[in-house]
């Protein structure tokens, strides 16, 4: 389980493909909205959670369609699937290398990218916790979309559109809980609801996720 | 015959002709790939039994 | 005599093409007599005056929009489970419907909206949930079309519409929390309580319920048998290839 996750992480590293590709892709989100909406700091302010999390998002989901792809078309997903590991196990470990490579480092430069976007003080550190709370959901998810996906030749559009509706939970949670926070409200509420739909996606969309990976396989 | 719809007259005729438009347009749609599908297995199955009797 | 007789695509055909002619005429009559009545026969509202011959078009649509998904989400259980095949086609089958019947609820509610709380578009909560229902439709026969195998198309289907079921529901309620509605709240099934939907409008808002259900049926049965005569004319023509 450990070689495989070293594995996908070294992979999706050196192939140079997701891992620079998402974060600049949040860079972009960053500096094209203020260049959009106007420079003034107050606006910037009252939409930098809700773009953060937006951009955060969109960045995770440019890099889904690799999880299982590669493997499918080089048939080591044959192998995963006949390996000792259950496939549910394949799954959550792909979803967390994937994590890994791209909601740990997004949760990182956030702060970044919010100073950009005139962020007020308090909410930094709850765009950080809402973020570390929320991605490890968004690459779930978005492992559950890609192997519905993995037999469709050029599926990259069917799967934003698969997984953008399943994404509507966490995004509201977690960019309520920034916005709550960045105004000095209280943020527990939400900050728990968003963990538990993190906690409930892990738990159980490896067993759907595996479920449709073995239809695809057969 | 026409009831009077006062000032909100766009609202309501706009809702029931855009409403019924949509439904008229799902039916139709309905109806003629259900047409054309049964079109297609009538002469597939025509064909077939054809080609079945005519081998022996 | 069990229900599960109807699972066979054989017996499904002909029940159906004897039901089908019934169903259709019966849709008609209702849909006839509760629209006509509804635009025609019934008086204005003291506050939303003639708006309110909407309600007959938005509520029945929106109902049978969340409905259908339900029927779907039953069938691809029915499928994942039984391996019926007439219950995949059928899910299949129900969802344009479903999707037509949520573009209408949404486009009567914006005609009604824009005259009542002076907006096309409000991000209220049921509003909002209705919008993501439609994605998920979207998504949903998107997939279908997508996958090349029948068999594939319909267990990856039935995967998404449960996993589907459940975000829907959780989206649902994140958006109540998000925000505060200006939505009233459904009346249909409070007569007797405070405040109910007066009997004018609900004895024909109640055949155009029944209209909408009926019509939902008559259209999944009709897409239901075209779905079997697509798959079995797929079958021939392959079969034609091999020979």
């Amino acid at each position: 389980m450990k070689a495989l996750l070293l594995r996908d992480v070294r992979l999706a590293i050196r192939a140079g493909g997701g891992f620079g590709l998402g974060l600049a892709f949040f860079l972009l989100v960053a500096v094209l909205v203020p260049l959009g909406v106007g420079p003034e700091p107050a606006t910037l302010a009252k939409i930098a959670p809700g773009i953060l999390w937006v951009g955060a998002l969109l960045a995770c989901l440019l890099s889904l369609d690799r999880i299982f792809a590669l493997d499918f078309e080089d048939g080591s997903l044959d192998l995963l699937a006949t390996a000792p590991i259950p496939l549910e196990g394949v799954v959550a470990i792909k979803a967390f290398a994937h994590w890994l490579v791209t909601g740990l480092p997004l949760t990182l430069v956030a702060p970044v990218l919010a100073v950009l976007l005139n962020l007020p003080g308090p909410g930094y550190l709850w765009l950080v916790v809402s973020l570390l709370a929320g991605t490890p959901a968004l690459s779930v998810i978005g492992a559950f979309g890609a192997a519905l996906v993995v037999g469709v030749k050029r599926g990259g559009l069917l799967l934003s559109l698969l997984v953008l509706p399943l994404y509507v939970p966490t995004l509201i949670f977690g960019a309520e809980v920034v916005k709550r926070g960045a105004s000095g409200t209280e943020v527990s509420v939400p900050l728990l609801l968003l963990a538990g739909i993190t906690a409930g996606a892990v738990a159980l969309l490896p067993f759907a996720a595996a479920a449709a990976l073995r239809v695809n396989l057969r | 015959m026409m009831p009077d719809l006062g000032r909100y007259a766009v609202a309501v005729l706009s809702s029931y002709g855009a409403s019924l438009a949509m439904l008229v347009a799902l039916v139709a749609l309905t109806w003629w790939r259900g047409a054309r599908v049964k079109r297609q297995l009538a002469e597939v199955e025509a064909r077939q039994a054809r080609a079945t009797k005519g081998e022996p | 005599m069990s229900l599960w007789e109807y699972a066979n695509p054989k017996k499904f055909m002909q029940v159906s093409a004897g039901v089908l002619p019934w169903m259709a005429g019966l849709t008609g009559l209702c849909l006839g007599v509760g629209l006509i009545w509804g635009f025609f026969f019934t008086p204005d509202d003291f506050r939303q005056g003639s708006t309110v011959k909407i309600i007959f078009l938005h509520v029945p649509s929106a109902m049978m929009a969340i409905n259908a998904w339900v029927m779907m989400l039953v069938a691809s259980l029915i499928w994942l489970v039984r391996r019926h095949h007439v219950s995949a086609l059928a899910a299949r089958a129900a969802a344009p419907v479903g999707l037509t019947f949520t573009a209408i609820a949404l486009v009567t509610g914006a005609l009604w909206g824009q005259p009542m709380w002076g907006t096309w578009w409000a991000w209220d909560p049921r509003l909002t949930a209705f919008l993501i229902l439609a994605l998920f439709y979207l998504g949903y026969i998107a997939l279908w079309q997508a996958v090349e195998d029948p068999d594939t198309a319909a267990d990856l289907t039935a995967v998404m519409c449960m996993v589907g079921s459940v975000f829907a529901l959780l989206s649902r309620y994140a958006v109540k929390f998000w925000n505060q509605g200006l939505h009233q709240d459904s009346t249909i099934l409070k007569v007797g309580e405070k405040d109910p939907i007066a009997p004018v409008f609900y004895v024909p808002l109640v055949v155009c319920i029944f209209g909408f259900v009926l019509l939902f049926v008559a259209l999944v049965l009709m897409r239901t048998r075209t779905e079997i005569r697509a798959r079995r004319l797929s079958a021939l023509l392959a079969r034609e290839r091999l020979a």
